[in-house]
């Protein structure tokens, strides 16, 4: 029997129509099932590590094998040594390097550097940790804090460079034209002016490049390394809180699982608040702007 | 991640006549940025041109006025740090190679085809690294990549603004946490799930193929692909999301004009247009799939093995790196080891330079929605 064109017309439509709504819900399941493991190692790290995360933790050294308590002071205070020293470092070569491609963007030069600061953020971070070894650690003959904060700089500079870079040209051309056109030399202009202006989308791409680099783990296990005490100086080798985490992780002792727990819980909070933090500014920003 | 995708400034055809064209032929073109204010002030204070001993107002930023020592200084100063960036990856790469020299010296090609890897005898193969790093990024790729674009166009498409934001954020946030977290996780969740539910259903049903067969033990060449596409979701939908974004608007209400579902509208009007924009995505998810060393040092079983099963574990190049570069005691060892780092860094700086150059593509596109 022969259909008519009405009714293959209304079944073949009839197939688009379940073909498009079984194609929208299964969209919306990617999305639950790329929500799901954040939600699952939040709901992990919160209830394994809530647990531990108590007084001692931040006040006490490790705890030797078989001994229950004992904190990451240690741990902590290397790791806030780190960032320090990884800012002190990466920050001003960042911004720098942002301005730059900003603000002198013509000939050649910045275009390859733009390429270069986006290939340097992708560079594998133990790629960093071994070339930092091999520059510094072996010279100086020991792990240090000094060797993990430049490893952590390179990591962060690149980044730092890219956002600064962003945030500057949100700043329109028509301010820069107007402070020329007072007479203020160039270079004030920029600093006093443009960098001023944006100063709160520049220290946003701070923050994040920090929440970035303290969970970096792979490049300090060969520069800062480990230490179980405190560390004496910046040229000793220093503990970290993901370091330690790692550690503890990987070693066959439950008290030490519980530590790493509560390391993870610490990290994870850090970074999601800067991040929370950071989106609030910019949002707050971005309806100004 | 916005910085990943940088607006380059359109190449607009610049007004200039031609003379001016040739005077300024190595000036960048008019920044596409602030047409209206560039042309604004040309009607204000006239075409440069006719004035020759007035700077040319037009891109303020992109010609250089340094009348002033101290500018001069500022600039030559920027310019200075600016290389360093350069310096460094350059020192990397001339260091990295001077470290593995040695390996390269002894083992010749055969380094990457020998299966040997042994530091007591000094006898270097990196095959087994390579198969590793290789076969688990292709498998984090395969699991996360159609649910990575899936989710773009969800947030893209399909969601209201509001859960758009929300699970934007928190796509972006599983970019966010660290890796050793992940590999923590890794270690005392997925791994036992993995080996209670998975793998035994696995093994029972497909046990046939070689890919399931041996004991479950959770961690192996499963559980590192399984936290790989974890780690590389945000990124492949981050950038799938712009791409999408760079769609116009009219391109899908064409479609819906001409009678088309949505999903056809998605289809014929978004997908169609953007495949370089998501195989970009793909590419740069791969190098971040390669490079990625923490988590799975703490669930691949670090065993330098070739074994077709996913359930074996096996030894990725920057987990070997991690797990035996400090405890390297002989130079040879540490020359290999450092070959390993050297092949993964270049292969990493190809492929993110591939992925940007296919993203770079799209950006023309961008302006029209403007930045989110």
């Amino acid at each position: 029997m022969k259909r008519t064109h009405l009714q293959t017309l209304s079944l073949r439509d009839r197939r688009r129509k379940l073909v498009n709504i079984f194609m929208q819900v299964l969209l919306f399941l990617a999305a639950v099932l790329a929500i799901f493991p954040l939600l699952n190692v939040f709901l992990y790290v919160f209830k394994q590590g809530a647990p531990s995360l108590n007084a001692s933790f931040f006040t006490h050294l490790p705890a030797a094998v078989g001994e229950a308590g004992g904190g990451m002071a240690n741990a902590l205070l290397g790791s806030l040594t780190l960032i320090f020293l990884a800012s002190a470092v990466g920050v001003p070569i960042g911004i720098a390097t942002g301005v730059y491609l900003s603000e002198y963007n013509y000939g050649k030069l910045p275009r390859f550097l733009r390429f270069t600061t986006d290939l340097m953020t992708s560079v594998p971070s133990i790629i960093v940790g071994m070339f930092v070894y091999a520059v510094v650690v072996i010279p100086m003959h020991g792990f240090s804090a000094y060797a993990g904060g430049i490893a952590l700089a390179i990591i962060m500079a690149p980044f730092v460079a890219r956002t600064t870079e962003e945030m500057l040209k949100l700043v329109p051309d028509h301010i820069r034209e107007a402070g020329l056109a007072l007479g203020i030399s160039r270079w004030k202009v920029i600093v006093r002016i443009v960098l001023k202006g944006s100063l709160g989308g520049v220290l946003t791409g701070v923050m994040l490049a920090v929440a970035r680099v303290s969970g970096e783990t792979a490049p300090l296990l060969f520069t800062a390394f480990n230490n179980k005490y405190w560390a004496r100086g910046l040229n000793q080798p220093t503990a970290s809180l993901p370091v330690q985490i790692y550690t503890y992780a990987i070693s066959p002792y439950e008290d030490w699982h519980h530590q790493a727990w509560a390391g993870a819980l610490m990290l994870v909070v850090l970074v999601f608040v800067l991040n929370v933090f950071v989106r609030l500014i910019f949002v707050r920003k971005g309806t100004s702007v | 991640m916005p910085q990943i995708l940088t607006c380059e400034p359109l190449l607009t055809q610049s007004q200039l006549d031609r003379h001016e064209q040739r005077r300024f032929k190595s000036m960048m073109p008019v920044s596409a940025h602030h047409p209206i204010q560039s042309s604004t002030l040309n009607t204000i204070i006239g075409d440069g041109a006719s004035h020759p001993e007035l700077p040319s107002t037009r891109s303020i930023r992109n010609k250089r006025r340094d009348r002033h020592r101290s500018d001069r200084i500022f600039f030559w100063t920027l310019r200075g740090v600016s290389w360093l960036m350069i310096g460094v990856l350059v020192a990397m790469v001339a260091e990295l190679a001077h470290v593995s020299w040695p390996a390269f010296h002894k083992f010749g090609f055969r380094f990457f085809t020998s299966r040997a890897w042994d530091p007591v005898n000094e006898i270097f193969g990196g095959l087994p690294f390579i198969y590793g790093t290789i076969v688990s990024s292709l498998l984090a790729l395969l699991f996360s990549a159609p649910i990575s674009i899936g989710v773009a166009l969800f947030l893209t498409e399909i969601a209201p603004a509001g859960v758009s934001k929300v699970v934007g954020f928190l796509a972006e946030m599983l970019a966010a946490i660290p890796s050793v977290v992940y590999g923590l996780w890794g270690i005392f969740v997925l791994a036992p799930f993995l080996r209670e539910k998975i793998q035994p259903g696995l093994g029972h049903h497909l046990g046939f193929l070689p890919l399931f067969q041996g004991p479950p033990y959770g961690v192996g060449m499963l559980a590192a692909g399984v936290i790989l596409a974890i780690m590389i979701t945000p990124t492949i939908t981050t950038i799938c999301r712009e791409v999408f974004r760079a769609v116009p608007l009219g391109q899908r209400e064409a479609a819906l004009a001409l009678g088309a579902t949505r999903w056809e509208s998605i289809r014929m009007g978004v997908l169609s247009s953007s495949r370089s924009g998501i195989l970009g995505g793909i590419i740069l998810g791969l190098g971040r799939a390669l490079g990625e060393t923490m988590a799975v040092t703490m669930v691949i079983g670090n065993r330098p093995d070739i074994s077709a099963s996913l359930f074996a574990p096996a030894q990725t190049m920057a987990s070997a790196i991690a797990n035996e570069y400090a405890e390297a005691s002989s130079s040879e060892h540490v020359a290999a080891l450092t070959a390993l780092g050297l092949a993964l860094f270049l292969v990493s700086l190809v492929i993110n330079a591939i992925a940007r150059f296919l993203v770079w593509r799209i950006n023309p596109l961008r302006k029209r929605r403007g930045r989110p």
